[in-house]
């Protein structure tokens, strides 16, 4: 047991820094341009798509590296590394591992290179957590699929150009994981509706969107005809460390620190009150908890041990931290705390109120709360599924 | 950046688990820890054979130089099955000579630790639930070449099966730990709802101390100690916890009611799923506490609070929810899962409880 990194590993993070402090300016000064500098940039570095073979444009990082470069970028408040971040998330791993070599070709790139953004149909309005069961149907007719049902929930939908969509071929099966099929889908395809939802923060984040008589190429299926469970799973199960997630935790954490500190409760300094300095501590136990579950299942993984569901671990403790955390800062601060951007009294211009309304994003998107106590229950302990 | 045991930790694990499995089943440790039981004398020569009591000593006192981390594996495979053998208590009196003791003391006391011939406790606070050497109170006079102490010791774990007591008390040249035999005091063994953890107070009257067996004890000795304490008692927690959850599922696959398994119904499968998040979280946090101890003792307060302030609510709820689950078969003093409900209610104040070490958490976090 250490926490040593090898010189290699060192002169790694050193890299980075020194990137960083030339490269990323204070946040005020961070204007359009910004941007597209920052993403030609660390496309050069060879740091988006960062753990992708070199083949394919990535740089064959290894986990260590990976985690530095997440932790690295994290503490910084750095952007993100490309634009599509489902692209890079799972989009991107699963054409490698599964796309045909045109395929390879023709979307890898335009990730990479933040040219196109990706978004994710699978939820529909009947068939949520329970993804398996999905009835958004597709028909092979000579050279193309031809797509008819809806999707819902689907993040990012009115601004990306493709989507990858999960159909089924097949209706006559025993098993409802068997005659699924995935397909990558332009969003210019005619007969696509997409029709953006309002969330209860006021953000138009997700969408539904309609498909009429979709024609989708046969060369855009990912996978062969049938199995695109297999390929949803793995990509979905191409989970990280969780170190740049923990490092964003512990930095929320210290904005919540410095807001009790300046925080009267009942004329007192809120710093003094058992309750809040409790609660306070209790989250701290429960981000560091993360912290080194994440460096036990990250060490497990670099000596070539299979995980197996332990993600969901930590998955569930972020889930209760981002509602708790927000929570626990409004209420603090009371009336005040309701106070939305704009507000005369508003705490840190309404950023705690409205993301103590946008939690569903991160805690209900990719399994809810319960579905991961099903999977630790069922993968983990063993218990009989429902 | 490794995060994880060696090949010979792991050996050392698998060591442990088999010989308690076979050598101290539940049916063992009931007769063990029965009221009047002898002290199994042959049980714990054959832990000491096994080196596991000098783990810690340095090979020039006849131990194997190990590391606390390497003790905190020990801890958490006997404590599995609620052993009631005193590891717990030798480890931290050997943790105090290690600490306070000076070459002599060393040299003299340390080998009879590391090798079982002498059994050793140590009893630092007077009060139930204060951890700061005001909760000292137990106080020496000056007499010649030493002190000598009148008065009670209360909550002293093991102390009816120690040779040798190590007493926190004030005496003329401060706060120390004063070494004391068995045979010059009166143990009252105290009824407690954990009997396999069996707890003492310690009568003293007119007890001469010479200096020889005097460790004067700074503050952040006493500190350390506790904390080191709270190391050993989490990682107990982490294999009790552990097993709790264990039997849990076990009987959860079992027992059928409304014609299925109890575990395939969600409100029974997510408080289980529930535990196993406690118990992974408070076990990753203790496995660094314990490597702090010597790796990284500047941060070993948060770390072992973070852990402890963690486990001291966590193993509380899940004894509480591991018998719950049983139904009523769980409340009989026959089941066994009892027995952990009650050792869960022991872990909680030794060397603090949540409020405790959360307020430290807060205090070193800055608030």
């Amino acid at each position: 047991m250490d926490f040593e990194y090898t010189p290699e590993e060192q002169a790694f993070r050193e890299e980075v820094r020194g990137f960083l402090a030339e490269n990323l300016p204070p946040k005020s000064e961070r204007n359009k341009d910004f941007l597209a500098t920052w993403l030609t940039k660390v496309r050069e570095k060879g740091w988006v798509g960062f753990s992708w073979p070199r083949e394919f444009g990535g740089s064959d990082g290894g986990l260590i590296e990976q985690a530095i470069l997440r932790e690295e970028m994290a503490l910084a408040k750095a952007p993100p590394l490309g634009t599509s971040f489902m692209g890079l998330a799972w989009v991107g791993p699963g054409i490698i591992r599964y796309g045909t070599e045109a395929q390879k070709k023709k979307f890898i790139p335009d990730i990479l290179d933040s040219k196109v953004t990706w978004c994710t149909g699978y939820s529909e309005p009947n068939h949520g957590s329970d993804l398996a069961s999905i009835q958004c149907k597709a028909v092979p007719e000579g050279d193309n699929y031809v797509v008819n049902g809806q999707k819902t929930w689907t993040t990012g939908a009115a601004f990306s150009q493709w989507i990858i969509l999960l159909t089924r071929t097949r209706f006559d099966v025993d098993v409802k994981h068997d005659g699924i099929t995935c397909l990558l889908v332009s969003m210019d395809t005619p007969g696509i509706d997409v029709r953006p939802i309002e969330n209860m923060a006021g953000d138009k984040h997700f969408a539904e969107i309609f498909f009429t008589d979709v024609k989708v190429p046969v060369e855009n299926r990912l996978g062969t005809e049938g199995d695109g469970w297999k390929v949803t799973v793995s990509a979905l199960a191409n989970e990280r460390s969780s170190i740049g997630e923990v490092t964003q935790m512990f930095a929320k954490l210290d904005t919540l620190k410095a807001l009790v500190k300046r925080t009267k409760k009942q004329g007192q300094p809120a710093g003094r009150d058992p309750k809040v300095r409790r609660t306070l501590a209790v989250f701290e136990t429960r981000v560091a908890a993360m912290k080194y579950n994440g460096l036990r299942y990250l060490t497990k993984q670099i000596k070539g041990e299979p995980l197996t569901s332990e993600t969901s671990v930590n998955k569930l403790h972020r889930a209760s931290l981002e509602i708790e955390m927000d929570d626990f800062a409004v209420e603090l601060t009371g009336q005040a705390g309701l106070q939305l951007r704009g507000g005369s009294d508003a705490v840190a211009n309404g950023k705690w109120a409205k993301s103590s309304l946008n939690w569903p994003n991160v805690v209900i998107g990719g399994g809810t709360p319960n579905i991961q106590r099903n999977i630790i229950a069922e993968r983990i302990l063993g218990l009989p599924k429902d | 950046m490794n995060f994880g045991f060696t090949q010979e930790q792991e050996m050392l694990r698998d060591q442990v688990r088999r010989f308690m499995t076979e050598a101290c089943p539940m049916a063992t440790v009931r007769e063990l820890t029965a009221i009047d039981a002898p002290f199994s004398d042959s049980l714990w020569n054959q832990i000491a054979e096994l080196g596991w009591l000098g783990l810690i000593v340095p090979e020039p006192y006849g131990g194997i130089g190990l590391k606390w981390i390497d003790l905190a594996l020990v801890l958490e495979e006997t404590a599995r099955g609620l052993s009631p053998l005193p590891i717990l208590s030798q480890a931290l009196a050997t943790a105090a000579v290690l600490r306070a003791g000076n070459d002599e003391q060393r040299a003299n006391w340390l080998p009879a630790l590391a090798s079982g011939t002498t059994r050793a406790t140590l009893a630092l606070y007077d009060e139930p639930n204060w951890f700061d050497p005001k909760a000292v109170t137990l106080t020496g006079t000056t007499v010649d070449g030493g002190i000598e102490l009148n008065g009670r010791k209360p909550f002293v774990s093991d102390a009816m099966s120690s040779d040798q007591l190590l007493l926190a008390c004030h005496g003329p040249a401060g706060l120390s730990l004063a070494v004391i035999g068995q045979s010059q005091v009166t143990v009252t063994r105290e009824p407690s709802m954990d009997t396999t953890k069996p707890t003492g107070s310690v009568h003293l009257d007119h007890v001469h101390v010479p200096d020889g067996c005097l460790m004067p004890l700074t503050n952040e000795d006493l500190a350390y100690l506790s904390d080191c304490g709270a190391v050993a008692v989490t990682a107990e927690m982490v294999g009790a916890a552990d097993t709790t959850l264990t039997m849990t599922c076990n009987y959860a696959k079992e027992r059928i009611q409304f014609g299925k398994p109890i575990g395939q119904y969600q409100g029974v499968k997510h408080r289980l799923a529930d535990m196993f998040v406690d118990v992974e979280s408070f076990r990753s946090l203790l496995y660094y506490a314990a490597w702090c101890v010597d790796d990284a003792p500047d941060e070993l307060p948060r770390a072992i609070s973070l852990a402890k302030g963690y486990a001291s609510d966590a193993f509380a709820k899940i004894g509480i929810d591991g018998v719950g689950l049983h139904g009523a078969i769980g409340f009989t003093a026959e089941y066994d899962v009892q027995l952990y409900l009650k050792r869960s209610k022991w872990s909680r104040p030794m060397y603090g409880d949540s409020d405790y070490h959360l307020e430290r958490v807060a205090t070193l976090g800055g608030i």
